[in-house]
């Protein structure tokens, strides 16, 4: 049994996610995560934007600090550059990091900051009642596309290494011991780091897409997930409907509050 | 020994003015976004910031460098980001959770002519509502002003005073004129500016609760990273800063949050006042056209009219108290403004109708003359 | 050493949170050993016995409402 009482805010449960909702199962795999990583909580800064993945905050016992929609990575830049030794982790959803906050997504990748921001993928608008997102398929229903959706989705991951990012890994809530490793290395790596979480919403999306049933939507999860090592043996044609899973991009770059440091020490020793 | 010609006194335009009084003041964080006629406040910031170990970061758009002040701000860093008329709309949503979580940040405005991108080069007065009532929902404001190099010097080091004190963004409203005039400053000497810095908890972690009720309505938040954790959010909160639903707490919270500007009122508003004591006419302006009307009271004076100046270089919380004394010793107001009577409607309500408010507005991008007050004066005689 | 082998011959302890519990069915559909059931729209504990500690359920239970020990 792992002891989660330590790092909730039990106060606050239970907590306000749907019947099935994946995103209590990422917030577990996250404690564990800082639990393994033995970071002080006092050090620790949680910054989210607005969505159902954003109200995560209110249940961690760390600094927390819940912002306006599509802010979160400004926010946390804010706080990582005023104080570089806190651990900041961004916690944010397809649509806020995406479609209203993309702009500053793909501006913290390039800076390669050290966030580590987790991207609760659930295709979906889930807190306002299932609109469609730009991580929808095409030809999904959403409440904004009652015919299904007409527009392409985007590869949030493919998206944050074109943009720059140093650590880029996609992961799922079916594979939870596996998120857990993945936002482990997220958290340890030095740099702009996305973990990009498919997290099922039963309650706007299934009902929708003919997957009502939050174990519907798991074994879904379990059956379109392919693992990195396994997605490089398959032909186009097996990859189609396919994800892949695992770590993506892992690389060593300049991180940004290091090279600011470095300018300030510089500055000094000219004095 | 002779005192060495002071170097303390410099030429400086009013966004460098506006940098230096930072610096001053103790900002350590300054994030922003380009925009005429404020850029060169950045540019001075990124120069000298971080020869004092501070953080300057140009963000990739206004919205995100409001984010990050507000970030910063958290973790115990004084904060500020300076930008224009378009930029100060983007902000707007932001300011406002700064405003709703208490959070202390300082947003220089250089006014330039609007609506839309309309007159990046030129001076204008039109978001003096704005900053008023720019973002949505119920608050108290802070927003001060400056007509000259110096002013915006020490204007800037009390908007981080007052928003140290009350725990809140304070918005600092300059127009271009002032911004780019190059003129006399003279710096205090460092040791003698009063700073005020934020209250820190005394409690222990396990006591301490971030929105807890206090005798001056003031919360008093921890700094991030200091064994205080708890949560921050622009969602209707309870003491614990966690979202709350009960329409009492509620009540209690956006009631206090525009309280806690009413019930200090006389700490924050302040007018400079000249030659009002016999007045027949009493001119009201603020920012560059304060200058104008100075020189108009002395034109009128010498002409034989008794006018005298209200200039208040606290524009929120209006100083209605003192316009109404104001209202009771003149026959007329002449508001002169750089928009189409912003202030003019304040005032109107301000003085209870007891004197006629006569308006005096320009909207072309050009400065209003000594010459154009002296005229209206005289109409309203 | 023999400690550990006892402690594990020993029946897991399931525990439900049953007012955190939302009754999602995961836990009852990925048990490999048909542990759980559901009972008035949550969990029930049906066969301890059969439960072999995969932790499974914990791992995935999105509402912290059942643990194994």
């Amino acid at each position: 049994m792992f002891d989660y009482l330590r790092y909730i805010r039990e106060r606050n449960f239970p907590h306000i996610w749907c019947s099935g909702c994946g995103d209590g199962i990422v917030l577990k795999a996250l404690i564990r995560a800082v639990d393994k990583l033995g970071i002080s909580r006092d050090e620790m800064v949680m910054v989210s934007g607005i969505g159902c993945s954003s109200r995560t905050p209110g249940y961690v016992d760390i600094n927390t600090l819940h912002t306006t929609h599509g802010r979160a990575i400004p926010f946390a830049t804010g706080v990582k550059l005023a104080n570089p030794k806190l651990h900041v982790i961004v916690v944010t959803g397809d649509g806020d990091a995406t479609a209203i906050g993309g702009n500053h997504y793909i501006h913290a990748a390039r800076r390669n900051i050290d966030l580590t921001v987790l991207l609760y993928n659930n295709y979906i608008y889930g807190m306002t009642g299932g609109q469609v997102s730009p991580t929808t398929p095409r030809g999904k229903r959403a409440s904004t596309a009652p015919f299904g959706n007409q527009e392409p989705a985007f590869n949030i991951s493919d998206l944050a290494e074109a943009a720059g990012a140093s650590f880029v890994a996609r992961g799922d809530v079916y594979h939870a011991q596996k998120l857990e490793k993945l936002i482990v290395k997220a958290v340890q790596k030095k740099g702009f780091s996305v973990v990009e979480i498919l997290s099922p919403c039963p309650t706007a999306y299934g009902r929708r897409n003919r997957m009502a049933h939050p174990v519907k939507m798991m074994e879904w999860l379990r059956d379109q997930t392919v693992p990195v090592a396994k997605w490089e043996r398959l032909s186009p044609e097996e990859r189609e409907g396919k994800v892949r899973t695992g770590i993506i991009v892992d690389v060593d770059k300049v991180e940004y509050t290091e090279t600011n440091d470095k300018l300030i020490e510089s500055l000094k020793a000219d004095k | 020994m002779k005192k060495k010609r002071a170097d303390n006194i410099c030429m400086m335009q009013g966004n460098q003015a506006c940098a230096r009084g930072a610096m001053m003041a103790g900002c350590r964080f300054f994030a922003g976004y380009p925009i005429t006629p404020s850029s060169e406040i950045a540019e001075n910031l990124a120069l000298s910031m971080p020869a004092v170990g501070g953080r300057f970061i140009q963000m990739e758009d206004e919205i995100g460098a409001m984010g990050a002040v507000i970030g910063a701000s958290l973790t115990g860093l004084k904060s500020m980001t300076a930008t224009s008329g378009p930029g100060f709309s983007l902000k707007q949503e932001n300011i406002g959770y700064a405003a709703m979580a208490e959070v202390p940040c300082v947003v220089v405005n250089v006014q330039r002519g609007g609506p839309s991108t309309g007159m990046p080069t030129f001076p204008a007065q039109m978001d003096v509502q704005q900053a008023r009532w720019g973002s949505h929902g119920d608050r108290g404001v802070i927003a001060l002003s400056a007509s000259s190099a110096q002013e915006t010097f020490e204007q800037t080091i009390r908007a981080f005073n007052l928003s140290e004190k009350y725990m809140m963004p304070v918005i600092l409203l300059v127009d271009e004129v002032v911004a780019h005039s190059t003129e006399k400053v003279v710096l205090p000497d460092p040791g003698g500016i009063e700073l005020f810095n934020r209250k820190q908890p005394t409690e222990s972690p396990g006591e301490y609760l971030p929105y807890r009720e206090t005798d001056d309505g003031i919360p008093v938040l921890a700094r991030f990273g200091t064994g205080y954790r708890y949560n921050v959010t622009g969602l209707c909160h309870d003491e614990t800063g966690f979202p709350t639903n009960n329409p009492e707490k509620i009540e209690k919270l956006i009631r206090r949050l525009t309280d806690k500007i009413e019930r200090h009122r006389k700490d924050i508003t302040h007018c400079h006042k000249i030659m009002l004591e016999d007045a027949d006419v009493a001119i009201f302006a603020y920012g560059s056209v304060a200058r104008s009307a100075r020189r108009a009271v002395f034109l009128c004076r010498e002409a034989g009219i008794k006018a005298g100046l209200i200039e208040p270089t606290v524009l929120w919380p209006f100083p209605s108290d003192e316009v109404l004394e104001t209202a009771e010793g003149v026959k007329a107001f002449v508001v002169a403004e750089m928009n189409l009577g912003q202030m003019a409607r304040e005032v109107e309500l301000a003085s209870k109708c007891r004197v006629e408010v006569h308006r005096l507005n320009r909207v072309d991008g050009r400065l209003i003359t000594p010459q154009q007050v002296v005229e209206k004066v005289r109409e309203a005689l | 050493m023999a400690e550990e082998q006892s402690a594990a011959k020993k029946p897991a302890v399931i525990r439900v949170k049953l007012e955190w519990c939302k009754g999602c069915e995961i836990c009852v559909a990925f048990c490999p050993r048909n542990v759980l059931e559901m009972e008035g729209g949550k969990v029930k504990v049906a066969r301890p016995e059969d439960c072999t500690r995969c932790m499974l359920c914990e791992l995935r239970c999105p509402d912290f409402a059942i643990t194994v020990e």
